[in-house]
C-alpha cells in the first residue's frame, strides 16, 4: 500500500485501509478483458469523433487515456458506460453488453457537471451510488436509507479517508475532498471497474497527489481507467497508457511512443516551441520524444 | 378576527394558501436546486395562453390553464433536454409566444370583461371552493410522484450524468419535473399571479436551503416558510387593503433578506 508522508488538508496522509474485493469480477482464467472495443466509430450528427477504435484493457490495469479537448475522450467513456451506442463496431465490458453490467462499473464524472451548491451531506452523496434494486416503483427509490446502507456508506468513506466529514454539507468541502467523496460514491457498489472523466480538474496540486495515492491503493484490487487532458498528472503511477484523438493508440506500458505523441500534437519542426514542449512531456512518460518533421 | 375566519372566502383563501405552499415547497425546491428558475418563469408566462384559451372557449380557467401549461412545459422540456446551450432561447420563445397567444385570445373573446389584474397579480381571496378540490388533487399527484422517485430526483438533480450511468430514467423524470412545475405554477397563479409566481416558487426554497443539509428538509422547511408568508401576507392584505399576491411576496422577500442576514452574521461569529 502506497502512502505519502506529507501533511495534507485533503486527506490525513496516513495511507488507506485495504480495499475490499469487488463483487463483480471477470471470471478467473477466462482471459476476458475488462473492456474491449473493436472497430468502434461514433459521430455526433455528421461530425465523427471516434473512428475505428480498438482498445483492450485487462483486469488489474491502471490506464490513462489522454488526448486533447474534443479528441473523443468523454465519448469513449460514455460508450463504455453504455450511455452512447457506437455507429459501428462493438463495445464489451466484462465480456458483456455495457448496459447489462452497469452495477459493475463505478463512474466518477467531471466536477463541472455537478451542481456547485446543493443541500446534501457527504454521506448521502455516497448513498446515491448504491444501486436501487427492483423496478421503477420499488421502495428503494423512496426517501430514507436502510441502516445497512448507511453502514456501507461509512465503510466506503473510511476507505477514502473522509468518514470524519460524513455529516458535513458536500458543497463545504475543498475540490480534492469532493473528488474523494465522488470516488467513494463510485466505490460503494463494489465495482470491478472504476472509470474517471478528468479526475484532476478543479483540484489543487496537493489534492492531485492525494488523489493519485488513493487511486494507486485502489488499483491493487480494481481496474481503473481515467481519461484526462492533463498529461503530467496522468503520468504518475499508471501501468499503461492510450492516446485518443479521433483514432486511438494503446501501449501496454506507460511509455508514450512517437506515434502516440504525433496523434495528439501532430508533427512539428524542431524550431517550433511546441516541439520542446512535446519532448518535455515525453520525458515525463519515459520516452525519447516524437519524430521531428525535419 | 374569528368573524373574518368564519367567512367562506377567507377559509378558501387559507386552504388554497396551504395547498399552494405544499406545492411551492416541494417543486420550488427542485426548481431551485436544478437551477431551473428561468424555465419556471417561462412556464408561468406561457400559462397566460391557457387563461386566454379558457375565456375564449368559455371553459373553467384552472383546468384549462393546467392542461395548456402542462402541454407547453412538455414541449419546453423535450426541446431543451440535453441542449442546455440552447434551452434559454427555447424558453424565451415559449415565454413570449404563450403570453401573446393569451392576449390575442382575450382580445378576440366577445364581451370580455374579466379582471385581468387578478391573473397578473393574484387574488387569493377570490379562490372558489371548486378550485380547492382541484388543487388538492394536484398536490396529491405532486407528492406521490416526488415520494415514489425521491432518490432518483435527488440523484439527477445533484449529478445528472452519474444518475444516467446508474440507470435512473433521467429523461422521463426531467420531463415529469417540468410537468409538476407547470401544475404548481398554475396553482400559485391564483395566489400570487403569473408575474409574481416565480417569487413564491423560489424565495421559500432559497431561504430553506440556507439552513438545511438535505433535499427533503429543504422541501419541508420551504413549505412551512411559504405557508407562513401566505398567512402574514394575507393578514397584511386584509388589514391594509392591499393586493394579496403582492403583500405575500413583500413579506417573503423581507423574510429572505432577514434570514440571509442572520445566516451571514452567524458565519462571521
Amino acid at each position: 500500500m502506497h502512502a505519502h508522508d506529507h501533511s495534507c488538508p485533503t486527506c490525513s496522509g496516513h495511507g488507506h485501509p485495504l480495499i475490499p474485493e469487488p463483487h463483480f469480477k471477470p471470471l478467473p482464467g477466462t482471459g476476458v478483458p475488462v473492456i474491449e472495443l473493436q472497430g468502434v466509430s461514433f459521430a455526433y450528427d455528421e461530425r465523427e469523433v471516434l473512428s475505428g477504435v480498438d482498445l483492450k484493457i485487462a483486469s488489474g490495469d491502471f490506464m490513462a487515456v489522454i488526448g486533447p479537448n474534443g479528441g473523443g475522450k468523454t465519448t469513449l467513456v460514455k460508450l463504455i458506460l453504455g450511455l452512447l451506442a457506437p455507429k459501428s463496431g462493438t463495445v464489451r465490458v466484462l465480456g458483456a453488453d455495457p448496459l447489462s453490467v452497469r452495477p459493475a462499473v463505478g463512474y466518477v464524472p467531471q466536477h463541472a457537471l455537478i451542481q456547485p451548491s446543493f443541500p446534501v451531506t457527504v454521506q448521502e452523496v455516497v448513498l446515491l451510488g448504491l444501486r436501487r434494486q427492483g423496478g421503477l416503483l420499488s421502495r428503494g427509490r423512496w426517501p430514507g436509507y436502510h441502516a445497512r446502507d448507511k453502514a456501507k456508506a461509512m465503510e466506503t468513506l473510511r476507505m477514502v479517508d473522509m468518514a470524519d466529514l460524513a455529516t458535513r454539507r458536500f458543497d463545504a468541502l475543498s475540490g480534492g475532498q469532493k473528488q474523494r467523496v465522488l470516488v467513494a460514491r463510485a466505490l460503494v457498489s463494489d465495482p470491478a471497474l472504476l472509470l474517471f472523466d478528468e479526475p484532476t480538474s478543479n483540484i489543487d496540486p496537493q489534492g492531485k497527489v492525494c488523489l493519485f495515492d488513493l487511486l494507486s491503493a485502489l488499483s491493487s484490487s480494481i481496474t481503473i481507467v481515467m481519461v484526462s487532458h492533463d498529461l503530467i498528472s496522468a503520468s504518475t503511477r499508471i501501468s499503461s497508457v492510450a492516446v485518443v484523438n479521433r483514432k486511438l493508440i494503446q501501449n501496454r506500458s506507460r511509455e508514450l511512443t512517437p506515434a502516440m505523441l504525433e496523434l495528439i500534437y501532430g508533427t512539428h519542426d524542431a524550431s517550433c516551441p511546441l516541439d520542446e514542449y512535446i519532448k518535455g512531456m515525453s520525458s515525463i512518460f519515459g520516452q525519447a520524444g516524437p519524430r521531428s518533421s525535419v | 378576527m374569528s368573524s373574518v375566519l368564519g367567512m367562506e372566502f377567507m377559509q378558501n383563501a387559507l386552504i388554497a394558501g396551504l395547498l399552494a405552499s405544499l406545492a411551492c415547497g416541494v417543486i420550488g425546491s427542485l426548481v431551485v436546486v436544478n437551477r431551473q428558475v428561468f424555465m419556471a418563469g417561462g412556464v408561468a408566462h406561457t400559462a397566460y395562453g391557457g387563461v386566454g384559451l379558457a375565456f375564449f372557449l368559455g371553459l373553467p380557467v384552472l383546468p384549462c390553464a393546467v392542461g395548456f401549461t402542462v402541454l407547453a412545459a412538455l414541449i419546453m422540456a423535450l426541446a431543451s433536454f440535453g441542449r442546455s446551450e440552447r434551452s434559454d432561447g427555447i424558453i424565451g420563445i415559449m415565454w413570449a409566444a404563450g403570453m401573446a397567444f393569451g392576449i390575442i385570445l382575450l382580445d378576440l373573446t366577445p364581451g370580455y370583461n374579466v379582471d385581468l389584474m387578478s391573473y397578473l397579480f393574484g387574488s387569493l381571496l377570490a379562490v372558489p371552493r371548486s378550485d380547492i378540490w382541484l388543487m388538492l388533487l394536484l398536490d396529491v399527484f405532486i407528492l406521490a410522484v416526488v415520494l415514489l422517485w425521491y432518490k432518483d430526483f435527488l440523484s439527477l438533480s445533484f449529478d445528472m450524468e452519474f444518475a444516467r450511468s446508474t440507470g435512473v430514467p433521467v429523461r422521463l423524470l426531467y420531463v415529469l419535473m417540468q410537468v409538476m412545475t407547470a401544475v404548481t405554477v398554475v396553482m400559485v397563479i391564483q395566489i400570487a399571479g403569473l408575474i409574481l409566481v416565480i417569487a413564491l416558487l423560489t424565495i421559500p426554497p432559497m431561504l430553506a436551503e440556507l439552513f438545511t443539509d438535505s433535499l427533503w428538509k429543504t422541501m419541508a422547511l420551504a413549505t412551512l416558510a411559504s405557508l407562513f408568508f401566505c398567512l402574514c401576507g394575507l393578514t397584511l392584505s386584509y388589514q391594509l387593503d392591499l393586493t394579496s399576491g403582492a403583500s405575500i411576496i413583500a413579506v417573503a422577500t423581507t423574510g429572505y433578506v432577514l434570514a440571509w442576514g442572520f445566516k451571514s452574521l452567524r458565519r462571521r461569529t
